[in-house]
């Protein structure tokens, strides 16, 4: 895999015909650590000017240090920013901006009580004897947003235009101070199509006056729409920086996962007919600004696995399942049986179980004990006045703690000093305490040691042998392979595909992900 | 095993505190510890510490729920004096105390009820939303009582604040009582975990199960009723409802001897007990420096110093520090086997 990255790197020079063209901005050998994780370890990266360049990556693999670094707000640890040629530092995002770097995030970041004339030219405005000439001000806005397509009342509050207007605003208002480079951080985020097609419009036109973008999106169809180059990075790594017409979105989606086409089955396909009755189904279930409704059962004694870039849609599935988030439309049986799940208590009344992405931050009580963290959800499905006793909970933590090997020096000890691994045992022993028909794993592996790992995925097929039905999210395609007996796709925040018994491979659930033709077999 | 969890117990940096200012207190006034026996009752000046830290050690036990989740409770203070005010334009106006004091007390519960609504379901930051009550509650009471002192003579009322029961006076009966009822309320039943666990991590609270809603209003609730009482018996005391000083700044103390009972302001673990010790360690300073001879105006820079160092020797370094030099090298036991 490593000779594979290098390879990729070495080809970019060659095939492109403006490769001659000098990078405006480049950052050379980039290393940040944060503790004893390496966040970023070499990485190489160049923007041109007059080019879209997306970079890619899923979670942690160091996109956003790596777009804080080149904007001044982070220190690299190691390694070099060249800016036209010359290396520099910046000292913060407001030096970075000062030398040609403007960044527009997601959030439009400026003032939205105040006009959007003031908000162009707010501490720049043009004075005459110190005194701000408002009518000045108003003429260059309405001039400059008609360079960018707009022709809108810049007197009216910011705040009363729409989030894509807002967020052209933003943009001039970071091409106007900076002007040599434009770091868009999922600008679309919070767009509708139309929206967006207006963005990319403006997009096209600053490229065309020669400045250097860098586009950072979890939409892939939208790299391959705007963008010129790509770099994608995954742990850290540059796996690689590559022209976009020569590469497929299945060639992406497998830089970005790390999986290659020719890996094949990775281990025996879980057979399907070994499921039992169907547990629980979701019906049509879909909430506006989440994800698109969708219908998935789920057997006694099945898993089924979802795969998904990030943003994809795939942990707001999960949520609206558990009723983290509230549905607009759709139904919710158990064994059968219509329920209601409108807040997680009631997820959990209903045998839901749900071990979420964000350990630390969803998950864990680090101040709690072990014990108490293992009986919580327990507790609170007993409710307030049939306590636990120290004996019960001293029982119930001790047997599950055993069972799926959670290593703590003694179980009052607060869990937030156990290792990443042995936390997510026992977020999943409170649920299994909680003797539960469904459970959702929400990317159960992330950031634990490999030994935990293992132990994880052979919990997730004991489960699965005790009949429970389980939906495990995970970016790691050869788990998802090795423990799935179905496997749903999301993409674009719809469900886009279900695989099942031999299509099962990484490089099914590749394709799949990228929208490509290879097993098309889309689901309602 | 349980003689041991008691000397740990009693070994907490809140009993030396106590028991350090208490013997200052013999040094300053060699007859502080006297206690006697008069009219069917007890008098000393140990007896004094305890019937004036009352109304304090009762706001300290609503507030400690309020802080474990997290939040704080800025208005108890106001809610005493309305809750006083209620009372006493009552039974003024001849209304019998046996209805005057249900109502006072079901006052301060709404106020409490309507700190918890603006918390939780209009999901304004606590100091804030009680700091509208803080300063609304105060001009409440006054509207109540229009703007007057109101005294009374009822004798139910007045025993509330002045009377005696075994030989204690009834205020200190009243924080005992209320003080063992809400432990075993809170210890008992599993609501003292699911509020630690809702101060930790409301949001892995909701993703466990626990409806931290309803449990959030009904500690502010909790918090509002405490004071309520607080406010009856310093009503009782003065025969009378003072809208403008009934439980003024109050509140900080109870927020302080919450601090100084170990709970911490970030939520999460809390003792009602040691609540109201750090209760007693304010108002065992406060009446030191009165009996003392010291001018009062020496009261507060005192109480201050006194404060940081008592929080001081409660920080984790200082504990490691102390276990460090004086625990021999014994490991602690694995795990109890009660």
């Amino acid at each position: 895999m490593r000779a594979k990255a290098e390879l990729w790197q070495a080809g970019n020079g060659g095939q492109d015909m403006a490769g001659e063209s000098h990078p405006v901005l480049e950052a050379r050998g980039i290393v940040k650590i944060f503790g004893q994780h390496r966040a970023l370890d070499g990485v190489d990266f160049a923007v041109r000017p007059g080019e879209v360049h997306a970079l890619l990556g899923e979670n942690g693999a160091g996109k956003s240090t790596l777009i804080k670094i080149l904007t001044g707000a982070y220190q690299p640890d190691g390694g070099e920013i060249v800016l036209d040629g010359a290396p520099v530092r910046f000292t913060d995002p407001l030096n970075a901006q000062g030398s040609g770097i403007g960044t527009v995030y997601q959030e439009v970041n400026l003032l939205p009580n105040r006009s959007v004339a003031e908000n162009l030219f707010l501490g720049r405005q043009p004075t005459r004897f110190g005194l701000v000439q408002r009518h000045a001000i108003v003429t260059q806005a309405t001039a400059l947003m008609a360079t960018y397509g707009l022709d809108i009342d810049v007197r009216a509050e910011l705040g009363s235009y729409s989030v894509a207007v807002q967020q052209i605003v933003a943009i001039a208002r970071a091409v106007e101070l900076s002007g040599k480079v434009l770091v868009l951080d999922e600008p679309t985020a919070s767009l509708d199509r139309n929206e967006v097609e207006k963005l990319f419009e403006v997009i096209a036109k600053l490229k065309a006056r020669g400045l250097g973008i860098i586009f950072i999106t979890h939409f892939l169809d939208q790299v391959f729409a705007v963008a010129d180059r790509v770099t994608i990075l995954r742990n850290g790594q540059l796996i690689g920086t590559r022209d976009l017409s020569t590469l497929t979105a299945t060639e992406v989606v497998r830089m970005m996962l790390g999986k290659d086409l020719a890996y094949g089955h990775s281990s025996l396909p879980v057979a399907e007919a070994a499921k039992g009755p169907v547990k629980v189904t979701f019906t049509g279930l879909g909430r506006a600004d989440r994800v698109a409704p969708f219908t998935l059962s789920l057997h006694e004694g099945e898993v089924v696995g979802v795969a998904g870039l990030l943003g994809s849609g795939r942990t707001e599935m999960a949520r609206l399942m558990f009723g983290v988030d509230t549905a607009d439309e759709g139904d919710i049986t158990v064994a059968g049986k219509p329920v209601k799940i409108r807040n997680p208590a009631q997820a959990v009344m209903a045998g839901f179980g749900f071990c979420p992405e964000d350990r630390k931050l969803d998950g864990i009580f680090g101040e709690l004990s072990v014990r108490e963290n293992i009986i919580i959800a327990l507790q609170a499905k007993l409710g307030w006045f049939r306590a636990l006793q120290r004996d019960e909970q001293d029982e119930i933590a001790g047997r599950y703690a055993d069972d799926l090997d959670i290593r703590a020096a003694n179980h009052d000890m607060p869990v937030k000093l156990l290792s990443g691994g042995n936390q997510q045992k026992v977020i999943l022993a409170r649920w299994l305490a909680n003797d539960p028909t469904f459970l959702i794993l929400d990317e159960p592996t992330r950031g634990i040691d490999v030994g935990a790992h293992a132990e994880i995925v052979r919990t997730i097929n004991r489960l699965r042998e005790e009949g429970l039905a389980l939906l495990v999210i995970s970016s790691e395609l050869d788990e998802v392979v090795a423990y799935s007996n179905r496997v749903v796709v999301m993409r674009d925040r719809q469900m886009v595909a279900e695989l099942h018994g031999a299509d099962i491979t990484p490089a099914v659930i590749v394709a799949a992900i990228a929208d490509n033709t290879l097993t098309p077999e889309p689901v309602t | 095993m349980k003689r041991q969890a008691l000397t740990s117990a009693l070994l907490r940096p809140q009993f030396a505190a106590l028991a350090a200012v208490l013997f200052i207190n013999w040094l300053l006034f060699p007859g502080f510890f006297t206690i006697t026996w008069q009219d069917g009752r007890l008098f000393g000046s140990l007896i004094d510490v305890l019937n004036r830290g009352a109304p304090v050690a009762i706001l300290a036990i609503g507030v400690t729920a309020v802080i474990a989740t997290k939040g704080v409770d800025l208005s108890v203070g106001a809610v005493m004096a309305i809750s006083g005010a209620v009372a006493a334009v009552m039974v003024s106006t001849g209304t019998p105390a046996s209805i005057a004091i249900p109502v006072a007390l079901l006052a301060g519960l709404v106020c409490g009820f309507w700190n918890g609504v603006l918390v939780t379901y209009l999901d304004i930051q606590p100091i804030i939303a009680t700091l509208v009550l803080m300063v609304a509650g105060r001009g409440l009471a006054q509207l109540i009582t229009e703007g007057s002192i109101v005294t009374f003579s009822d004798p139910l009322l007045s025993y509330i604040g002045t009377g005696a029961l075994l030989g204690l006076p009834m205020p200190v009966v009243i924080a005992l009582v209320l003080m063992i009822v809400t432990t075993l309320a809170v210890r008992r039943t599993a609501l003292g975990l699911l509020i630690e666990a809702v101060g930790v991590n409301r949001s892995a609270a909701r993703f466990a199960g626990i409806s931290s809603r309803l449990l959030l209003l009904m500690v502010y609730s909790f918090a509002g009723f405490c004071a309520a009482i607080a406010g009856l018996i310093v009503a009782g005391d003065i025969r009378g409802a003072d809208a403008n000083n009934a439980g003024l700044w109050l509140e900080l103390d109870a927020i302080l001897a919450v601090v100084l009972g170990g709970t911490s302001l970030l939520g999460g673990r809390f003792s009602i007990p040691m609540s109201v010790v750090g209760a007693l360690i304010i108002q065992a300073m406060n009446t030191g420096i009165l009996i003392s001879g010291f001018s009062p105006q020496f009261n507060l820079v005192v109480k201050s110093a006194v404060i940081i160092l008592i929080l001081v020797l409660q920080s984790p370094q200082a504990g490691q520090w102390i276990s460090r030099r004086f625990t021999p090298l014994t490991p602690p036991p694995k795990r109890s086997a009660e």
